[in-house]
């Protein structure tokens, strides 16, 4: 439930830029009339998936921008940003590779992808690539076990994965 | 043996997602005729039908829908497509190439429990699943089958909302899932009460799968007693099993509830690649008992696994072949429950993350003269001490593959080191994975 000493001042937060608050706004705007008016809180999750693709990843002031929309305590917009791993409270490079190495993706060469990305980029789980190029991620399953190995780059899905075609697709990220 | 084909009927159609084309094939016809039933009517062909929950409890659901108190409103509708249980990836499927079945299902649904929002909770790393469902639901929308008038006719309305999750596993517990789609961390509620007594904003709420529900159009087309007739003992209609691992052909199959699991693994996925030995079956997603291979002539049906002393869960099989080292196949397990613990409970958030240090203790050759026995004793002081079923679902693999395979164990600390050179299988190599309605 939305706190009731807590309401959304609609203005611009300390830290961000203006633009990027209005763009913030404008997609957040739609998602809102999913829930009930008193329960506009449950949009955190979409909330901060906005402010992270608008702000690069949820630093402090993107966590109270979106917790001020929704009538919230920063706090709470924290301990779900903290919680999840598609959220990001910490800068991460441009591209996220996330490799999964569960049992169904290892069965299937998923582990040996992951050493390979390693030992390509000097990398250990979670490092970046010195020009900010690349993040390099172990995750766990992605509902991808008869397609597998497979892993997830910037969101999007790539199944049946050989050692040619992962080099072939991290190769190409700009 | 019927040849029926339920839920994958009319995968790899062309353009099957759209609504014209599964309309063409038949798709709102059976919402047509629920409207024309009561309410209470539908309920009891669902029943009837023994259709159970396919999110891994099994649960009969029409029994959990007769649980919503009488008098409180709004109840919801909160659709589980979290699907997270490593081995597990069906629901995908439907959604991907029939969303319309869903939408039809979840409609009937709430027509039949006077429910007038539904939200699908799917995984955040199901972005495009996610888009396909959104556009489905703004198809049917837009053509009058949702919003204001259900099907352009009834005096209901219904809105489907899609909320997307950000990678929890635990999101795909039910209560958990509420909190989640509360705009929280996921963190299990303590039940009872259970969620169609006090669930989403508190109020009564049904919470059922994705496959579940995609069930509901063809038992209220063909009744419950046929749905029923279709499988086998006190579980209804047909299944999809999704077989993962060392099988020639791995993906999704469509067979009768009852089917034989060395059937489905031998014949219709076309035997293990290069002919080598089933060594073990994961046989409901990664939380459920582990089967040895001259353990898997059995049923498929929910109460014979249970039998069998495991359990059919998610209908997740994961297959690993004679080369693949025990003790690296449970460390990886162990290891996704550590990181996917959510730390409410101590016995699962200190356990799990012991559990994983005593298996790669073992794996790398570090293992010492009781470890086997203390991994077994922590498991045992998670299951069951845990408000929600994470804590058995991470001690469940333990106990199982040290009961079943324990000398492997015991060999790696003997030998203090791995004795398998490729520990997740030798033969990996030239696999086709077939994703469709594959029947025999």
């Amino acid at each position: 439930m939305a706190d009731p000493l807590v309401r959304p001042s609609g203005l611009a937060v300390e830290g961000l830029p203006a633009e990027g608050v209005a763009r913030f706004d404008r997609e957040l705007a739609p998602i809102l009339k999913r829930y009930p008016e008193d329960r506009r809180s449950s949009a955190m999750i979409p909330a901060l998936r906005i402010g992270q693709e608008v702000f690069g990843y949820l630093s402090p002031a993107v966590m109270a921008l979106a917790a001020d929309r929704l009538g919230v305590s920063p706090a709470r917009a924290e301990e779900v940003a903290t919680f999840y791993v598609m959220l990001h409270p910490e800068p991460h490079g441009r591209h996220l590779v996330e490799i999964c190495t569960n049992v169904s993706c290892s069965l299937a060469g998923g582990e040996e992808i992951f050493d390979r990305l390693k030992a390509k980029f000097g990398l250990e789980n979670g490092g970046t690539t010195p020009d900010g190029r690349i993040t390099l991620r172990e995750v766990e399953c992605l509902g991808c076990c008869g397609t597998a190995p497979a892993m997830l780059v910037d969101d999007d899905q790539h199944e049946r994965l050989t050692p040619e075609k992962v080099e072939q697709i991290v190769g190409a990220l700009k | 043996m019927s040849e029926t084909l339920i839920l994958t009927k009319r995968w790899g159609k062309k353009d099957s997602h759209t609504l014209a084309n599964s309309r063409a094939d038949g798709a709102y016809q059976a919402l047509e005729k629920a409207l024309s039933m009561t309410p209470a009517a539908i309920i009891d062909e669902v029943k009837a039908s023994n259709l159970r929950g396919r999110g891994g409890a099994g649960f009969s659901t029409g029994l959990k829908w007769t649980f919503l108190p009488k008098d409180v409103r709004p109840r919801y509708l909160a659709v589980n497509a979290d699907e997270s249980e490593p081995g597990t990836f069906k629901d995908r499927y439907i959604i991907e190439n029939d969303p319309h079945q869903l939408i039809e299902g979840i409609a009937i649904t709430c027509y039949a429990n006077d429910i007038h929002a539904a939200y699908v909770y799917i995984r955040g790393e199901y972005k495009r699943q996610a888009e396909v469902l959104e556009a489905a639901i703004e198809e049917a929308r837009a053509a009058g089958i949702l919003g204001p008038r259900l099907l352009g006719k009834s005096d209901f309305a219904l809105d489907i909302f899609v909320h997307r999750g950000a990678g929890a596993y635990i999101c795909g517990e039910e209560s958990a899932l509420l909190e989640s789609l509360e705009g929280k961390k996921g963190y299990p509620r303590l039940k009872p009460p259970f969620p169609a007594v006090v669930g989403l904003y508190g109020k009564p709420t049904i919470v059922n799968n994705v496959e579940t529900l995609a069930n509901v159009p063809w038992i209220v087309a063909n009744g419950g007693a046929a749905y029923a007739a279709l499988g086998g003992g006190k579980t209804g209609g047909t299944r999809l099993f999704g077989v993962s691992g060392h099988v020639v052909r791995p993906g999704v199959y469509e067979v009768p509830a009852h089917y034989n699991m060395k059937k489905l693994i031998m014949e219709d996925c076309g035997g293990i690649v290069g002919g080598r030995k089933v060594k073990a079956v994961i046989p409901g997603g990664s939380s459920s008992p582990v089967l040895r291979g001259d353990e898997i002539d059995i049923s498929l049906e929910i109460d014979a696994m249970k039998a069998a002393g495991t359990m059919s869960g998610s209908g997740g099989l994961i297959v690993m072949d004679d080369s693949t080292c025990m003790v690296r196949a449970l460390f990886r397990i162990a290891k996704f429950y550590a990181e996917e613990s959510c730390g409410q409970c101590t016995p699962c958030r200190e356990g799990t993350s012991w559990m994983e240090g005593i298996l790669h203790k073992i794996e790398h050759g570090h293992g010492q003269p009781g470890d086997v026995e203390k991994l077994a004793q922590v498991a045992n002081n998670i299951g069951g001490q845990t408000i929600c079923a994470l804590g058995d679902a991470a001690s469940m693999p333990v106990q199982s593959f040290v009961k079943k395979f324990r000398e492997e164990f015991e060999q790696h600390v003997r030998e203090r080191r791995c004795p398998y050179p490729h520990p997740w299988g030798a033969t990996r190599s030239t696999r086709e994975a077939v994703i469709g309605p594959v029947r025999v």
